[in-house]
């Protein structure tokens, strides 16, 4: 557990002296919701019934846009080989590294995202079942998400790869968020989805950093 | 099943296998084809269009079939580095994905005049599309390395992740409420008259035997593929 929470204070520290990486995902999740009332029209009624789909999708976009560098910087300068030595369990490393990821792409997202719902024109009833299902969910993409990084770790035209790769597991997430806000926006009980996405993060938690630590070692052999 | 992660002990099995494959095949198309699309009743409710159900069901059921070989294959692969599985795995992507492609497609083709839309996005569907992008992420990303065998090795486990999607597709008409239909096989038996399920079950025959024949030759090639990469190696050094 100590080296868990040293491994994340690692990486959160690493994050705060690259701020720029960070910044750059919570600006591009900004700018990409905004471009949409300019794409759609902002009429009130059609950006209010899209609004849950577009932050969805672009936050999906840009926890992508995160994870091509969650475990290639330390790959090239050779921390990752120490880190999967050291006398620590490798899916403990690898849980860390994605709860720094998640910290530093998934939260921000979650923060901002009530407020760009506003720009869409949300009601105001579905700002909490935003938040709660972006915190089910955005783990649950950091945890997909590693693997797909690990498993393309020194392939070639990674950053074509990494998407092909990763998207259609994100569907099922993706499907059941958008339902969540959607039906509790509209006033009904969202209970069972929420329990879905509940659930896809308790499967990709026991899962994902097995598999991960499988494929970095075989990466790194 | 260790004795044949020997390739030429494996591909002298599928050398006494395939004609015999090849032949069944060719047996249940040609008696298949002529029942399914002449001599079955049409539906009551359908007409002749019930006829596009004789691809698709079994293109539909060969391309799960061929995700849970390669899932089983790259399983096996990464458990006991069975180097023939891997090679069953890799030759079942491209026909996996070709069939999912055509039921997609054959599905697409029905649903135009019978549900008045060529697609929904419900839950069958879009987990058929995930399998289809599932395959080309395994078949790029098996390519995508410098070194073959880290692409195996890579695409083996992506192919393991992907296999959390093969119960949901095939359960997803029973969890949700779906345009289309339930399954025709269920505990309470089965819902379709014989004069259209004896047709069914030989392209499903058929399709698979088709896939066996494929495979197979598919084995070889990567087989003669090695042995050609192995001979240049040792020439040029």
């Amino acid at each position: 557990m100590k080296s868990f929470l040293t491994l994340i204070s690692r990486d959160l520290r690493l994050s705060i002296r690259h701020r720029a990486d960070t910044i750059m995902v919570a600006g591009f999740f900004a700018i990409t919701v905004i471009l949409f009332p300019f794409g759609i029209g902002p009429e009130p009624g059609v950006l209010e019934r899209v609004g849950a789909g577009i932050l969805w999708v672009t936050a999906l976009l840009a926890s992508l846009l995160s994870l091509d560098h969650l475990f290639s910087d330390d790959e090239q300068d050779g921390a990752l080989d120490l880190l999967l030595t050291a006398p620590v369990a490798p899916t403990t490393v690898v849980a860390a590294k994605i709860t720094a990821h998640w910290l530093t792409t998934g939260l921000p997202l979650t923060l901002l995202a009530p407020i760009l719902g506003v720009t869409l024109q949300m009601p105001s009833e579905s700002t909490a079942p935003m938040i709660l299902a972006l915190l089910l969910g955005t783990p649950t993409l950091s945890l997909i998400g590693a693997v797909g990084a690990a498993l393309t770790l020194g392939a070639r035209r990674r950053g074509v790869l990494l998407p092909l790769v990763i998207l259609p597991l994100y569907i099922p997430v993706l499907i059941f968020g958008v339902g969540a806000i959607d039906t509790s926006g509209m006033g009904f009980n969202a209970n069972g989805l929420f329990a879905v996405l509940g659930g896809f993060l308790l499967m990709a938690a026991a899962l994902c950093p097995w598999a991960t630590a499988v494929a970095l070692r075989l990466a790194s052999e | 099943m260790h004795a044949f992660a020997n390739p030429t002990r494996f591909l002298k099995l599928a050398a006494a296998i395939q004609p015999w494959a090849a032949g069944l095949c060719i047996l249940c198309f040609a008696i298949g084809i002529p029942m399914a699309l002449v001599f079955s009743p049409p539906d009551y409710q359908q007409g002749d269009t019930v006829r596009i159900m004789y691809v698709h069901v079994p293109s539909a059921w060969m391309g799960l079939f061929a995700y849970g070989v390669m899932a089983a294959g790259s399983a096996s692969y990464l458990i006991w580095r069975h180097a023939v599985a891997n090679m069953i795995a890799k030759a079942s992507a491209p026909i996996g994905a070709m069939f999912t492609a055509l039921c997609l497609l054959t599905g697409m083709l029905w649903g135009e005049p019978m549900w008045g839309t060529p697609w929904v996005w419900d839950a069958r569907l879009t987990s058929m599309l995930v399998l289809f992008f599932l395959y080309l992420g395994y078949m790029a990303l098996g390519d995508a390395f410098d070194s073959p065998e880290q692409g195996d090795k890579a695409a083996a486990i992506l192919a393991l992740v992907g296999s959390v999607n093969l119960p949901i597709i095939k359960f997803s008409v029973d969890w949700w409420n779906s345009l289309h239909q339930p399954s025709i096989f269920s505990m309470a038996g089965v819902s379709v008259d014989t004069a259209m399920l004896a047709p069914l079950f030989l392209m499903v025959g058929a399709f698979q035997f088709y896939y066996v024949v494929v495979v197979f030759m598919r084995v070889r090639a990567q087989v003669l593929a090695a042995k050609v990469r192995a001979a240049r190696l040792k020439r040029a050094t």
